[in-house]
Formats: structure tokens, C-alpha cells, sequence
């Protein structure tokens, strides 16, 4: 944690991030505007500052720009959780096993991370997503899918190095069952580059969390998020350009929080590359 | 070295089956009815089962499975149900457009990447690679769509010069046209409708290309053989640019095939964003129409494409690197 701290990259994540789960949990308590409030009068309001009442304007609906990117906060953030949680356990699950067991199991395991790599990742999100239909489940969980190789590879190739290690034979030769060793002992020493992946897979998640919905293949209405405002704010492009700049600007912050953190952290864990 | 292409080549196939088979079932396991939504909710059982047939739908998946696929391999991708047109026909009318600013994307990416990563490793630890490094973690979080719609609102909207939406020509063609009549109308033409499009969709990369460069670069500039030509009393500019560059590149160059493949997604949807008409944009629309035929052959031919690209990356590295041919 020490490190962490010292490291400006790190730490600069960290606040980023800090901050950005703050605003979630706090959305509607910090929100100027009631989010959800329609007010036609008030549409596409520039925005006005500050000492303004629409500090970042208001939408086609007349609806508090600032305040709804507050609340949208919440869903790229628990989309990116879960989605880089889903694609943690199932990714190192297969990668431990894969690099562990070696064989076929692994030529398998691997043929089939190829076969989800031989996709560039947005189109096969977008597939999936467009196959099981629309909505923040099935985005999370194609996201989840396309992130899983990434995993699969960091983990797999730790564990073949570290299961030649001495640590390993030992445990073989107290008898611990191979179950035992892999994830209680091997796993517990590859948990550093693991983590790195995990971090910089949440600013992806988030990324294609935000396009997904652009495309209205994420989040539906009522259920705010940056993406959809981004789409909203497409089609008022001519008139009314603020829409569709502060959510991005929100996806930009969120997205470098956890790109500072993941960067600092592969420093920490990597001594050769510090400084570089 | 043709042992190594063969044992590639022979790896493809099972490859290229499983990418077929999972186009297919993404399709296919979808839900909803693409005959009852073409038809609408008016419509007869009979007309249904009639068309269902037309289209195969009332076969077992497997029979759809393989008769899609002997199609696939000829060349015949089925009919858009929408539009009725051969999916085929949909796909290579825009695909040139697609490979274009796919392309023109990585073109940018590399004009600012490198000089940028070149910089920042000369002049480490000041100013200006500081600069460089927090534009290059910029480029990194931004999505390509988001830099797309802000140029058209911020750039785009405020000039004459620059058209917000669509093409108009072709650079291969103004290329050919500057080549063979000495006109440069056509290829500014072209320049000018992919230059915004390509931009938002290159900065990723560039950013990837600039830290890559950096850290390639700072590496070799610390070996000996840089010191050695130090030494001889050579200059500075001789050394970086002729000496070591050349070997700090070759890992960007690797990257660089590497990404081609992400450019194509990134195309996708920068392509609904500019309106461009490409295979992105075609496949987008047919989502959004359920017009499955057309889904199941873009997604088919993007995943080829970034396959075989991917495929003569590894083959060229092979060839400047004959370690990994006999791994």
C-alpha cells in the first residue's frame, strides 16, 4: 500500500477513481436537478455556469445534463464490476487449469480463447449483445466473454512458471492435492499481473459498456448512462454540442482513473520497467 | 520457412470453422422471429411456413449450419431479408470503404505516434516527455466514437473545408488519378471527407504506438553499441534517428499489425458516427432490422479479415525473425 501511495501514477488513479465512487453512491444527494425530471420548457438550455440553475445545460427534455451524468456514474461503474468480476473468475479459473493441467485440456481451453481473439472485441460484443438482445445484463455479460482471454493468457502463463518452482514440489511432497496447490499456493504468488490486467480491463469494460449503449444495445431508458447520452446528444449534435461533450469528458476521466491505476501498479509489481 | 507457412495455414482451418460455427449460432440462438417481424403481426401461419422455407428456417440447425456454410465458401452469403439484395454484393460494395479507413486510421496513428514516442524518449524526464505521455494515456481512455462526435460538433461544424458526414471518391482512386493525370482534386477529395473519421478512430493507436516507441527506444539507446557510436564522435541526431531507431522499431512494428485488426472494430461504430458507408455501418443497421443474413456475413467478414491479418503479421515477424519458426 506504501508503494502504492508513493507511486504518482498509482495515486493519481486512485483519487480518479475515488472520486468517481463517491459521486455514485452519492449521485442523488449531490445532483443540483432531479434527473429524471422532464420539463419541455427548459430543453436544451446551454449551460450556464457555476451560478447558473443548468450548470451543464439541459437535454432534449429539458432535463439537468450535470445531474444525470452524476447518476450515470452508477451504471458504467457497476457494469465494468461486474463484467471485469465475471471475466476475473471464469478467466483465471480456466487459465490456472489450462496452465496447470498442460495437455489437451489446455489446447482446448486455448483453441477456444483463439476462436474469441480471432473477433476484434467490439464487433463480438456488439454481436452477442445483438443475439441475446439488449439491456445491462447482457451487456455485462458480453463484455465479460470478451474480456476473458486477456485473463485466461496473464494467468496461464504465471502459473506455467511458477509451477516448476520449488514451493510446488514441496507441497507435492506433503501430499496436498493438486487442487490445493494450484489455487491455495500458485495462484496466491501470480495475483500481482493478474491484478494489472483486471484494472486496466475495467476502463475497457467501461468503454465498450459506453458504446454498447450509444448503439442502444446497453442500458435502456429510464435507466441513465453515459452512452445513451452520448446517443441523445448525437442527435442534437447541430444545436445543442454540450450533450454530447460532458458525458464523454465523464467517460474520458473514468477511463484514465483506472488506465493512472493499472499503469502504476504493473510499475509496482514490474521493478525493471520503473521509471520508464 | 514454408514448413512454418504450412503449419500456420493448417492451424487456420480448424480456426476459421469455429468462428463459422459461432456466427452462426450467435444468429441463430437469437430470440425473435425474423420472418414474423418481416412479415408483421398480420400475418397468415401459411405465409409464415412459406417463407420459412424459402429461407430454410424450418430445416434442423445443423442442416442450416452446413448448407450456410457450402454457400459461405462459394462465395454466396445468402440474401438480405430487408433489402433483398445478395449479402454478398451489400458487403464488397463497402468494404473498400471499411479497409480505407481502417487504413487511413493507422496511417495517422503513425505519423504522430512515433515522432511523439521519439521525443519523449530524447528528451526524457522533461517537460516534453511528460507532455507526450499524458496525451499518449489520453489517447489510451478515449473512446473513438466520443473523439468522432466531437470533432463533428467542434471542427467539422466550424469549417467549410472539412464534410461532417458520408464519402465522396475514394483515395485509392485519387491516388491512381494523381499517378496517371497528375490531378490532385480527387485524392483531397478523398482526404478530406476520411480525415476526421480516421482521426478518432487512429488516436488509440497512436497512443499505443507512442508509449511503445518510447520505451522501445530508451531501451536501445542504452546499449553499447549506441555508446560506441557516441563515441566515434557521430552526432546526436545521426545516432537516434539512423542507429537506434531502426532497432527500436521493430516491436512497434509488430504492434502495429497487431492493431490493424482493432482498428476494424473501432471502425464499426465510427462509422455510424460519420455515417461512412462501410461494412460497420451495414452491419449496425441490420441490427437494428433484424436483418439476420447480413449480420451473420459482415461479422463473418470482418472476423476473416482480422484473421488473416493477423496471420501475416505472425508470418512476416517470421520472417525477420527466424527464432519463432522453429519454436
Amino acid at each position: 500500500m506504501k508503494q502504492i501511495l508513493k507511486n504518482k501514477s498509482a495515486l493519481t488513479g486512485i483519487i480518479l477513481i475515488g472520486i468517481l465512487i463517491f459521486v455514485a453512491i452519492f449521485a442523488e444527494k449531490i445532483a443540483p436537478k432531479d434527473p429524471y425530471e422532464m420539463d419541455i420548457w427548459e430543453s436544451y438550455r446551454p449551460p450556464e455556469g457555476l451560478k447558473g440553475e443548468y450548470i451543464l445545460g439541459t437535454d432534449d427534455m429539458g432535463r439537468d445534463v450535470l445531474s444525470r451524468i452524476l447518476v450515470g456514474a452508477r451504471i458504467s461503474l457497476l457494469v465494468a464490476a461486474v463484467a471485469t468480476g465475471v471475466s476475473l473468475f471464469f478467466g483465471v479459473t480456466l487459465g490456472a487449469v489450462a496452465g496447470y493441467v498442460g495437455g489437451a485440456t489446455d489446447a482446448l481451453i486455448m483453441r477456444f480463447m483463439d476462436l474469441i481473439l480471432a473477433f476484434p472485441s467490439i464487433l463480438l460484443a456488439i454481436a452477442i449483445v445483438a443475439s441475446i438482445g439488449p439491456g445491462v445484463v447482457n451487456a455485462m455479460l458480453a463484455i465479460a466473454i470478451v474480456r476473458i482471454p486477456a485473463m485466461v493468457r496473464v494467468t496461464r502463463s504465471m502459473v506455467l512458471e511458477l509451477k516448476e518452482e520449488e514451493f510446488v514440489m514441496a507441497g507435492r511432497a506433503l501430499g496436498l492435492s493438486h487442487a490445493r496447490i494450484l489455487f491455495r499456493h500458485i495462484l496466491i504468488n501470480c495475483y500481482a499481473p493478474i491484478l494489472v490486467v483486471a484494472t486496466l480491463n475495467m476502463g475497457t469494460a467501461i468503454t465498450v459498456e459506453a458504446t454498447l449503449s450509444f448503439l442502444g444495445l446497453g442500458a435502456q431508458p429510464p435507466i441513465i448512462s453515459w452512452g445513451r447520452m452520448l446517443a441523445l446528444g448525437r442527435e442534437a449534435i447541430r444545436s445543442a454540442p454540450y450533450m454530447t461533450l460532458y458525458p464523454g469528458l465523464a467517460i474520458v476521466f473514468t477511463v484514465l482513473g483506472f488506465n493512472f491505476l493499472g499503469d502504476g501498479l504493473r510499475d509496482i509489481s514490474d521493478p525493471q520497467l520503473r521509471g520508464r | 520457412m514454408s514448413r512454418y507457412i504450412i503449419r500456420r495455414l493448417l492451424q487456420l482451418i480448424p480456426l476459421l470453422v469455429g468462428i463459422s460455427i459461432l456466427v452462426f449460432l450467435l444468429v441463430h440462438l437469437s430470440p425473435g422471429d425474423p420472418i414474423r417481424m418481416l412479415l408483421g403481426e398480420d400475418a397468415t401461419a401459411d405465409d409464415v411456413a412459406r417463407l420459412n422455407e424459402v429461407y430454410g428456417f424450418d430445416q434442423p440447425l445443423y442442416v442450416q449450419y452446413f448448407r450456410w456454410l457450402l454457400n459461405a465458401v462459394r462465395g454466396d452469403l445468402g440474401v438480405s431479408i430487408r433489402q433483398g439484395i445478395p449479402v454478398n454484393t451489400l458487403i464488397f460494395e463497402r468494404l473498400g470503404a471499411t479497409l480505407e479507413l481502417a487504413l487511413a486510421s493507422v496511417v495517422i496513428a503513425i505519423i504522430l505516434g512515433i515522432p511523439l514516442g521519439i521525443i519523449a524518449a530524447v528528451k526524457r524526464g522533461s517537460i516534453w516527455d511528460y507532455l507526450s505521455m499524458v496525451i499518449a494515456l489520453i489517447g489510451v481512455s478515449t473512446p473513438g466514437f466520443w473523439l468522432g462526435l466531437i470533432l463533428l460538433s467542434h471542427v467539422a461544424l466550424k469549417t467549410d473545408w472539412l464534410p461532417m458526414f458520408g464519402r465522396d471518391g475514394s483515395i485509392f482512386k485519387g491516388i491512381w488519378v494523381l499517378f496517371t493525370q497528375f490531378r490532385f482534386d480527387e485524392l483531397s477529395k478523398g482526404i478530406r471527407y476520411v480525415l476526421l473519421p480516421a482521426f478518432s478512430i487512429g488516436t488509440g493507436m497512436m497512443a499505443i504506438i507512442t508509449r511503445l516507441t518510447r520505451s522501445s527506444l530508451l531501451e536501445v539507446l542504452g546499449r553499447d553499441y549506441i555508446r560506441t557510436a557516441r563515441a566515434k564522435g557521430l552526432s546526436h541526431q545521426i545516432v537516434v534517428l539512423k542507429h537506434a531507431l531502426r532497432n527500436a522499431l521493430l516491436p512497434v512494428i509488430t504492434i502495429i499489425g497487431i492493431q490493424f485488426g482493432a482498428m476494424l472494430g473501432g471502425a464499426v461504430v465510427t462509422e455510424t458516427v460519420f455515417a461512412w458507408p462501410g461494412v460497420g455501418r451495414l452491419i449496425i443497421n441490420a441490427i437494428s432490422q433484424r436483418d439476420f443474413p447480413i449480420i451473420q456475413g459482415g461479422v463473418l467478414m470482418m472476423a476473416m479479415i482480422f484473421t488473416l491479418v493477423n496471420l501475416a503479421v505472425d508470418l512476416s515477424y517470421a520472417l525477420v525473425n527466424p527464432r519463432i519458426r522453429y519454436e
